[in-house]
């Protein structure tokens, strides 16, 4: 393996242009362990953190640009990006120890392709947008078409992840990401779920519900969104939402959990992260 | 095999070495650097025993490639104590007996030391989440959050 740093877009793109088995990689909190435990190794090691596109997290015009290789620690760290998001910020603060932390990017989270990824169904929530580099050229595609099974992304072998980019919600909107694992820390999740909703005082007016580990990738649940739409969160509709985020499940038998348990417990969360968000759009005492 | 010629900061001295691009950073500390307080207990992540601090942020040595410490400042184990005087959180493990065969200590320091730098007095609750990231396979938990309460409270006291 070789290892290359360049510091712009196009020097990386020309490195993975030139050689097919090049790997890009940010935090290499999942590149390295899968190299030890035997994976191909990449004939060149492209580092994105030297260009500055790639790290750092603005807020301008309306939209919120991160770098695809910024440490999830810096985007907890930020207050500012914590009030617009506070379940993306607490979904990517949920990535391992303070020691991944310092590390482990979004980029990394997304093109892994896990579906267990603790940050993917909170950016899908947010209509989260990738802003994607190759020869070609840039494309921006919404989050949702990145991955395409486990391990497996639309990407191109020039393309990698530059940035991405998020709308500051609007009023009276916010999200909320909840995990089951079997332990309260250094876990994969069981089951992850984001929601995100836009309250006019007790009416829900718009919703996005988006399960993670219950599929071969991030799922939405678009009937879960509609039993909310319209809605002021009263007891039948979130029985619905848990209805419709079990019926969405599509999940493995392994030793984190059977397939009824992940069913269930999809359910479940889907319901009290809908709670949690409807309160916090509403400026409550969770937010 | 490629070679990367990497300079840096460790401990306060500038060094320079030649890693092989698939080098670890750990590798090359114990290696090259003959710095060997980080530990490998794992080489994945998951364990702890291999941190070190890179430009003010807790790191796990096993998951950096050795090339990419490239201008950064590192801070290990052997660079917490004060010359002959022992850190506060070293000092109060020993009188603690917050370790057994000692493999996780040199982690557990130097995660502590990052957490006692930002939180002067942190909940038992924040120290235990600040080291969920490492590991100890013999001594106990308990020992050491009570060890590293200790030396906050002296920290703060000012001895
Ligand atoms: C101890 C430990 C605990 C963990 N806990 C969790 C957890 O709780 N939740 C969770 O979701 N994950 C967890 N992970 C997995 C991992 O830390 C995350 O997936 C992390 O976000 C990966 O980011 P990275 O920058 O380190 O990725 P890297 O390892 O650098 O890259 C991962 C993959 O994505 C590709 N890639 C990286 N950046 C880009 C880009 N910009 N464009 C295109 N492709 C790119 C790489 O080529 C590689 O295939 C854990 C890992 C460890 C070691
Ligand atoms: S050796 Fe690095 S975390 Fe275990
Ligand atoms: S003292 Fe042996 S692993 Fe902690």
């Amino acid at each position: 393996m070789k290892y290359a740093a360049p510091t712009t877009v196009d020097e990386a793109v020309g490195v993975l242009a030139g050689d097919a088995d090049a790997r890009v990689f940010a935090g290499a909190t999942d590149l390295i362990p899968q190299i030890r435990s035997g994976r191909p190794e990449p004939s060149v090691l492209v580092d994105l953190k030297r260009i500055d596109r790639l790290v750092g997290a603005t807020e301008s015009g309306g939209t919120w640009t991160v770098g695809a290789a910024t440490p999830t620690s810096t985007l907890t760290a930020d207050a500012a990006f914590t009030a617009a998001f506070p379940g993306l910020s607490e979904a990517s603060g949920l990535i391992g120890s303070d020691q991944i932390q310092n590390r482990s990017s979004w980029g990394g989270n997304l093109c892994n392709a896990s579906p267990a990824a603790d940050s993917v169904p909170a950016l899908l929530a947010n209509d989260a947008r990738a802003v994607i580099a190759g020869s070609g050229g840039e494309r921006t595609v919404p989050v949702d078409e990145v991955v395409t099974g486990p391990g497996q992304t639309s990407l191109a072998a020039d393309e990698f992840v530059v940035e991405f980019e998020v709308d500051t919600p609007p009023a009276n909107t916010a999200d909320a990401y909840l995990r089951l694992i079997p332990r309260t820390e250094m876990d994969i999740a069981v089951v992850g779920a984001a929601v995100r909703v836009t309250m006019d005082g007790d009416t829900c007016t718009a919703a996005s519900v988006v399960l993670g580990a219950v599929a071969p990738t991030v799922v939405r649940v678009p009937d879960a969104e509609a039993a909310l739409v319209g809605s002021t969160l009263d007891d039948a509709t979130l029985d619905a939402v848990a209805a419709a985020a079990s019926a969405a499940c599509n999940p493995i038998d392994d030793k984190r959990g059977t397939i009824e348990y992940r069913t269930q417990v999809a359910g479940v969360l889907a319901k009290r992260a809908a709670k949690i968000a409807a309160e916090r759009a509403n400026g409550g005492a969770n937010s | 095999m490629s070679r990367t010629h990497v300079n840096c900061t460790v401990n306060g001295d500038a060094v320079d070495f030649l890693a092989s691009d698939s080098t670890s950073l750990l590798d090359a500390l114990r290696d090259e650097l003959d710095l060997t307080g980080a530990k490998e207990g794992c080489g994945t992540g998951d364990c702890g025993a291999c941190s070190i601090i890179v430009d003010g942020k807790l790191n796990c040595s096993c998951l950096m490639f050795a090339a990419e410490a490239e201008g950064t400042e590192i801070v290990t184990v052997e660079g917490i104590a004060d010359g002959d005087q022992l850190h506060p959180l070293q000092q109060t493990f020993l009188e603690g007996a917050a370790l057994q065969c000692g493999v996780c200590t040199p982690g557990f320091l130097v995660a502590a030391k990052v957490l006692l730098d930002e939180n002067p007095s942190p909940t038992e609750t924040e120290i235990r989440y600040a080291l969920a990231g490492n590991l100890c396979r013999c001594t106990g938990y308990d020992k050491i959050i009570r060890s590293v309460q200790e030396a906050a409270v002296q920290i703060g006291a000012g001895t």
